[in-house]
């Protein structure tokens, strides 16, 4: 499998606000992310997982170290819209990304500013939208659609690119338990059906239980980084940093602790119930 | 109270006024000016309101909604009416009482006036009616278009009106949200005179405008990853294109304001 996006001893440092100490977002972060892959970055507030993200598409430059994207270097002012075409990202806010008051503008949008000829922004419009599952809301206002709904528009937005890979930065911290099910169950999909890479970035544990890949960052470095099962079950290294597990795994923990015989690697709510039942008849 | 506001008070349909190119209504409402202001006579404002009444009645908005928006403007139409009436030597004055003099030519101008105030507002109102602000917008940056050589940021002010248009439902929301919270901490807006009044919406304003700057760093961002670079190389979804009627009504409409303006030089 070919590389999608690779970072190199990355660092990135806010500049100090007044008076205050500068701020050493990312401390050296080497990563390569494999094309057609789900990777889900993880850490608590103020771990670098957004500033991370925003590097993947040069909406932040790299204050030392590269990022390559694709092979190119984020670097290069030259390559900068093939990259933010390549790359697309989805914030927290669907407030805030949605520019134009009609739902096929707002995924017309990308098409338009890259020059694509208008039968053709017509067809990915359409793609698009069916891609997200938004059909019948094509000429919908998008301030009279839920958070989820919104949330679509905007992934629709960034598929209208063809990119290659969607960084979602928090896309669902905002949401409600319904609209965060319906955009995750979107990006599955996507990663699934058209083999876009996706990068999530979130504090939500259970939004990686079905990643190919977790990256755990804290304090502007990777501290973890593997598959689920692998990285959810070393429980106190996670509590260590601040993290909670996932509600599966923190139940078998402690009935571990009671002296239960049950693994801690059963993440969905299905298997965790499977293996209690088993320990359960087994005793 | 926030969510009655109507903003572009644009009457959504499909008909005839609806379906013109925003261009062509833009054009349209520019002839109608000028043929407006060359009216001079009983004959040429016949016809302007006939034009308009024509208008009206393709468009199907109702006279109800098209008197509605001379209402805020009824002070100036009364006050120019008032002074036309009053303040215009003639040579035959119809009555006199004082320091008021009512002249021929006074009570002349003064119908005129009103009625060309009336008839212009109620033109380009039906304007508004029956075009989105969004085609609206779209249709004067395709118009301006050629003033990009002169440097004029034609794609820019476009871009700013539409976001801006996009943003208002987005604010309304929020301030009623602000305005919610601040009731909820004790603060009063109702009461007081004037100036507490205005003294009250301070704290709504601060919040608000530290949100709606927050935002547009974030639209700006949000922009900028979706490849948003300016007006350079953009194209369209929606293509404005003149159809056959266009030119008729552009056509219709140059005729008439000729018309209008030889019959205005006759003083008719």
């Amino acid at each position: 499998m070919s590389t999608m996006i690779e970072t190199k001893e990355l660092r990135f440092t806010y500049p100090a606000d007044e008076g205050g100490q500068p701020v050493y977002a990312l401390r050296g972060v080497d990563l390569e992310i494999e094309k057609g892959s789900f990777v889900v970055v993880l850490g608590h507030n103020g771990s670098g997982k957004s500033t991370l993200a925003k590097t993947f598409n040069a909406v932040l430059l790299p204050a030392g170290g590269k990022v390559y994207v694709e092979g190119m270097d984020t670097l290069d002012e030259s390559l900068l819209l093939a990259i933010r075409q390549r790359v697309g990202m989805v914030f927290q806010n669907p407030d805030n990304q949605i520019v134009a008051n009609v739902v096929e503008e707002d995924v017309a949008f990308a098409p338009e500013n890259l020059g694509v000829p208008t039968e053709e922004i017509r067809r990915k419009v359409d793609g698009a939208l069916a891609a997200v599952g938004m059909s019948e809301f094509v000429t919908h206002a998008p301030h009279l659609l839920s958070g989820g709904q919104k949330q679509r528009i905007a992934i629709a937005g960034v598929i209208a690119m063809e990119p290659d890979c969607i960084v979602l930065d928090e896309a669902t911290a905002m949401l409600d338990p319904i609209g965060r099910q319906e955009v995750l169950s979107t990006v599955h999909r996507l990663n699934r059906e058209k083999g876009i890479t996706v990068v999530l970035i979130t504090h939500h544990m259970n939004e990686a239980e079905e990643a190919d890949r977790v990256i755990v960052m804290d304090d502007g470095k990777v501290v973890m980084d593997g598959p689920p099962r692998e990285v959810f079950t070393r429980v106190d290294d996670l509590r260590a940093i601040g993290l909670t597990t996932p509600d599966t795994v923190d139940l078998l923990d402690r009935l571990r602790k009671d002296g239960w015989d049950v693994p801690l690697d059963a993440l969905t709510v299905d298997e965790c119930a499977a293996a209690i039942a088993k320990a359960v008849a087994g005793n | 109270m926030l969510k009655d506001i109507t903003l572009g008070q644009y009457f959504p349909g499909t008909t005839l006024a609806h379906k013109l190119d925003p261009r062509t209504k833009i054009l349209l409402v520019v002839l109608y000016i000028i043929a407006l202001f060359c009216a001079k006579g009983l004959l040429t404002y016949a016809i302007m309101a006939l034009c308009l009444a024509v208008c009206v009645r393709i468009s199907k908005v109702g006279l109800k909604a098209l008197v509605r928006g001379l209402k805020p403007v009824l002070f100036i139409i009364l006050f120019t009416g008032i002074l036309n009436l009053f303040f215009t030597p003639g040579d035959r004055y119809i009555l006199e009482w004082g320091f008021l003099r009512i002249s021929d030519t006074g009570l002349r101008n003064a119908v005129f006036m009103v009625v060309r105030i009336m008839l212009l507002i109620m033109g380009t109102f039906l304007m508004t009616y029956t075009t989105s602000p969004i085609s609206l917008t779209d249709g004067l940056e395709r118009l301006l278009n050629g003033l990009k050589r002169f440097r004029v940021p034609v794609h820019e002010l476009a871009m700013m009106m539409s976001i801006a248009l996009r943003f208002i439902p987005t604010l309304i929301e929020e301030t009623d949200k602000i305005m919610s919270a601040q009731k909820a901490r004790g603060a009063d807006f109702e009461s007081g005179n004037i100036v507490q009044k205005a003294k009250a919406l301070i704290p709504i304003l601060v919040p608000l405008f530290i949100s709606a700057f927050r935002r547009a760093d974030e639209l700006a961002t949000a922009m900028e990853c979706r490849c948003y670079h300016g007006g350079e190389g953009r194209t369209k979804l929606h293509v404005l294109q003149y159809q056959h009627r266009d030119w008729v009504a552009l056509g219709a409409g140059t005729v008439i304001t000729a018309g209008v303006i030889v019959l205005g030089r006759f003083g008719l």
